[in-house]
């Protein structure tokens, strides 16, 4: 089937305007009929649930941690991009719309990204006057910063806690609607499945993680804000309950998946220590503005201390491949060149997988107080985890798996193919395609949810009659039966080997055969693995405890059954896409000097999956991208 | 991600870790072996590997709040030796690692303890009184969309630091845990400083600070009696400065209306 995104026509520079113009509204003394449900309270989540509160809809809110406070949007540190060309360098929305194409390996929708580009000013002022702490020059302004991928200073920041203030921001905000009643909030709440009545999402069915209490819950929309999936790799960047469970049942229920082997490896993750690890720490990338990466030039040298190793006797291997963008090269390109450093056997560290993040030069020009103001926080963390001070012997980095691009299909208006289902934020596949620039994660979140969903989903309520559908109806009895047996299933194969286990084995298939660096016969074998591993975990997994308490063994268990599905799918859509693009490299087609090959001949499209239950193929559903404005070409960054 | 191997000697720890099957339940402390621990290891990576043994030998692990594991989503907390977040300044638990400890230490794991915190299991407890004091007035009341240009109202420089400084708080709680009376008074402090840093956040600054102080009382925080143990115990160093400019605030607050 040929999906269709349904793009506005016409202009670029207008159609988000015209859009908004053209689709319905809801009358403010109807909009208190209709009750919407967003599920996930991070950025997207949250700044939706707050603006759909205001705007007087009936909003019910979840999330699985103790606190939307919580959600792991918090941990962003570098910042958020806006094309305000405060710094009169040159940035434009045009130029920022540019730079997202671009940098997303031109797999991304054009309408799509203008939109995000436009608004991207508009979140900057809403935050600030929210009250969210940037940094500001002594004239009492904003001040900007660079990132990866762009060559202007575009990149809004609080410190090195961007994530937490943006996330702050929005949490007060739905703070205050929860104060005047408009949301409700449900805290310690995991979504297990998506009720769907002749194909119109009408609800949610949710576990009670303090109790055990399967709940039920309708809505006349659906909005699913649950983040991403790359904890599929067992070790990532993602807090320890991010998931794939609350999209994967979505998917389960008809709603397609897309792109989903497209992830973001992150350049500038500090080093695996050991097998004990249980998670990798991001340090922002914000630090390559000052830091330079390099590597020995000789094997001989990567064990000895720095000072022994002179000036002319490393590799600045950014600045010498990428001269025009150097250390700020986009993060695909730059997690390639770390990782081919250290292939090519010259990394440093632990087993050699690490390259050097060095601030000496910019101490010496600036002067460590400097560096201390603008990066203070991230040495200290640095120092906290590898007991290394970075200010007099350089940091060691390593690429490690960190965001996903793809996720469920939603069209222009962020509903995905199940009628009433909205998908918001890193849930969605929408605006980063095969790559995310640096400091552009916070953009689509809060562009989703403070200034795209308050408009698109008037337009489907408009349209429909509230309450129709309630949680008596059969179909969330169903629902409810289905995640009881579930659960119970779960603890009654009492096998031999816990959760982290299968976890853990299923993070090694997936990054030796279907990271980084993947080809046919890698994905094959993953293929070939992860349906066993699974048939293992069904028969042979111990979750301790029973369904009727606080039982974190369970809820992981869970989580982990929908990766070793979801796993699988991963695995297809990264065999089916035969080019390099992005953060997704296929070692058989690539340039003779190394670079990602493209091939928009046979892959200009979005490739979203249907599901059609375990052990069977899914179907592949195209909708193909039409690049208008922004020529296609090969990227280049040297 | 190398699996490289440590070459640390690893340690084994006596730990006494309090268990309570909920909040009705009386709790005790029960003690465990802890092995194969390595320098490297975090403190919560403890707990995972202590855990992962526990279910061999058919026992519930220990459950324990934790998430992003890198000390700024605020859900990890638990007092380690009497000490909440443990013996290392400026860190959460999960940011605590075993390099601190040495082979045969023992080790005492208790939740928070706060009248306003009740527990719910082992070291989880409630905080949910914490999200109570922001939804009492801890925001801007700026609608969406519609607002002036970012640049339009500068904030000098100090302002914007002393707003920063203020907003760093996770809202883990430990401040509450290790005050005598339970008070929250730093994390309400630094919300009321935060937000009355800037010219955005003025206009409501005497509401607020009435409203959540008002809101601390009914929630069964105690008040603040000059302590300083959450400043000590706060991972992100937020100065008790902060719970005086919450009093000045609010006496501002009562005295010019």
């Amino acid at each position: 089937m040929i999906l269709d995104g349904k793009c506005p026509s016409g202009p670029i520079e207008k159609t988000w305007d015209k859009h908004r113009f053209d689709m319905k509204l809801v009358n403010p003394a109807n909009k208190r009929k209709f009750k919407v449900l967003m599920v996930g309270t991070g950025l997207a989540g949250a700044a939706g649930a707050a603006s759909l509160g205001e705007l007087g809809y009936n909003v019910e809110a979840f999330c699985y941690q103790d606190s939307p406070r919580r959600a792991h949007s918090i941990a962003a540190q570098g910042g958020i991009n806006a094309a305000k060309n405060y710094p009169n360098d040159g940035d434009s929305i045009y130029r920022l719309f540019y730079d997202t194409i671009k940098g997303g390996d031109f797999r991304a929708r054009e309408a799509d990204v203008w939109r995000l580009a436009q608004v991207s000013n508009n979140i900057i002022d809403q935050c600030v006057a929210q009250g969210v702490p940037f940094a500001r020059d002594y004239a009492g302004y904003l001040d900007n910063r660079s990132f990866g991928g762009a060559q202007v200073s575009r990149t809004f920041y609080a410190r090195g806690q961007t994530g937490q203030q943006l996330l702050l921001g929005a949490y007060q905000a739905l703070a205050r609607q929860i104060n005047a009643g408009s949301v409700k909030m449900f805290a310690r709440r995991e979504m297990l499945d998506l009720v769907v009545v002749d194909g119109v999402a009408r609800g949610i069915i949710c576990r009670n993680l303090v109790n055990g209490e399967i709940e039920t819950y309708w809505g006349d929309a659906v909005c699913l804000a649950t983040g991403g999936y790359v904890n599929v790799f067992y070790l990532s960047t993602n807090a320890m309950g991010c998931s794939v469970t609350a999209q994967w049942k979505a998917a389960k229920k008809g709603a397609y998946f897309a792109n989903p082997c497209y992830t973001q490896i992150h350049p500038t993750c500090i080093p695996q220590s050991g097998d004990h690890q249980s998670k990798l720490t991001l340090m922002s990338e914000s630090l390559r503005n000052d830091g330079r990466c390099w590597v020995p030039k000789k094997k001989e040298d990567c064990g000895k201390p720095v000072s022994e190793i002179p000036d002319e006797a490393r590799d600045y291997y950014l600045e010498r491949k990428y001269p025009s963008f150097g250390n700020l090269a986009p993060r695909d390109i730059a997690s390639r060149a770390a990782k081919e450093q250290c292939d090519d056997g010259r990394g440093v560290g632990p087993g050699g997988r690490g390259v050097y993040l060095d601030f000496a030069s910019s101490i010496n020009r600036l002067g460590e107080d400097k560096i201390r103001e603008r990066y203070g926080n991230l040495f200290q963390m640095y120092e906290k985890i590898t007991d290394e001070n970075a200010y007099k012997v350089p940091m060691r980095m390593y690429p490690a798996p960190h965001y996903s691009m793809g996720g469920l299909w939603v069209d222009y208006n962020l509903q995905s193919n199940i009628p009433g289902l909205f998908v918001l934020g890193e849930a969605n596949f929408s605006v980063h395609g095969a790559n995310r620039l640096g400091a552009s994660a916070l953009m689509q979140g809060l562009a989703d949810g403070y200034f795209v969903i308050p408009y698109t989903i008037a337009d489907y309520l408009a349209r429909i009659t509230p309450g129709t559908i309630k949680d008596d109806h059969p179909a969330f009895k169903a629902a409810k039966a289905e995640v009881e047996a579930n659960t119970k299933r779960l603890i009654g194969i009492n096998g031999k080997k816990t959760v982290t286990e299968f976890h853990r084995s299923l993070g090694k298939i997936m990054w030796e055969n279907v990271g980084m660096a993947r080809n046919e016969a890698s994905l094959k074998y993953a293929l070939e693995e992860i349906p066993k591993l699974r048939e293992e975990f069904w028969q042979n997994v111990k979750v301790t405890g029973s369904g009727a308490e606080l039982n974190q063994q369970l809820e992981n268990a869970g989580r982990v059954a929908d990766f070793l599905e979801f796993g699988e799918l991963f695995a297809r859509d990264a065999l089916h896409r035969k080019e390099s693009c992005g953060g997704h490299f296929r070692t058989e087609y690539q340039s003779e000097d190394g670079e990602a090959m493209r091939d928009d001949e046979n892959f200009c499209y979005v490739g979203a999956w249907e599901y059609k239950g375990v052990n069977k193929e899914p179907e592949l559903h195209k909708e193909p991208l039409k690049f208008e404005n922004v020529h296609l070409a090969v990227r280049s960054y040297k | 991600m190398s699996h490289a191997a440590s070459n640390h000697e690893t340690m084994t720890l006596k730990i006494f870790a309090w268990r309570q099957k909920n909040a009705q339940e009386k709790g005790r402390f029960e003690q465990y072996t802890a092995k194969n621990i390595i320098p490297e290891m975090s403190f919560l990576e403890m707990i995972d590997v202590l855990n992962e043994d526990l279910i061999a030998q058919g026992i519930d692990p220990i459950v324990f709040d934790n998430d992003c594991r890198e000390g700024i989503c605020g859900t990890c907390g638990m007092v380690v030796n009497g000490v909440p977040h443990g013996p290392e300044d400026l860190v959460t638990s999960c940011q605590l690692h075993m390099r601190r400890f040495k082979d045969g230490d023992s080790i005492y794991l208790e939740p928070w303890r706060a009248k306003a915190f009740p527990i719910i299991r082992d070291l989880v407890v409630d905080r949910t009184a914490m999200d109570k004091l922001i939804e009492s007035g801890g925001y801007i009341s700026a609608h969406t969309g519609g607002v002036p240009d970012g640049n339009a109202i500068p904030v000098s420089k100090p302002d914007a630091d002393t707003g920063m400084d203020a907003a760093e708080c996770i809202g883990c709680g430990a401040c509450v845990a290790a005050c005598p009376n339970g008070s929250a008074m730093l994390f309400v402090g630094a919300k009321v400083t935060h937000l009355a840093s800037y010219p955005q956040g003025r206009i409501e600054a005497a509401q607020r600070v009435c409203d959540m102080t008002d809101t601390m009382v009914k929630l069964g925080f105690g008040n603040c009696s000059n302590h300083y143990e959450c400043e000590a115990a706060c991972p992100k160093g937020i100065s008790v400065r902060f719970i005086a400019k919450l009093n000045r605030e609010y006496i501002k607050a009562k005295i010019c209306g």
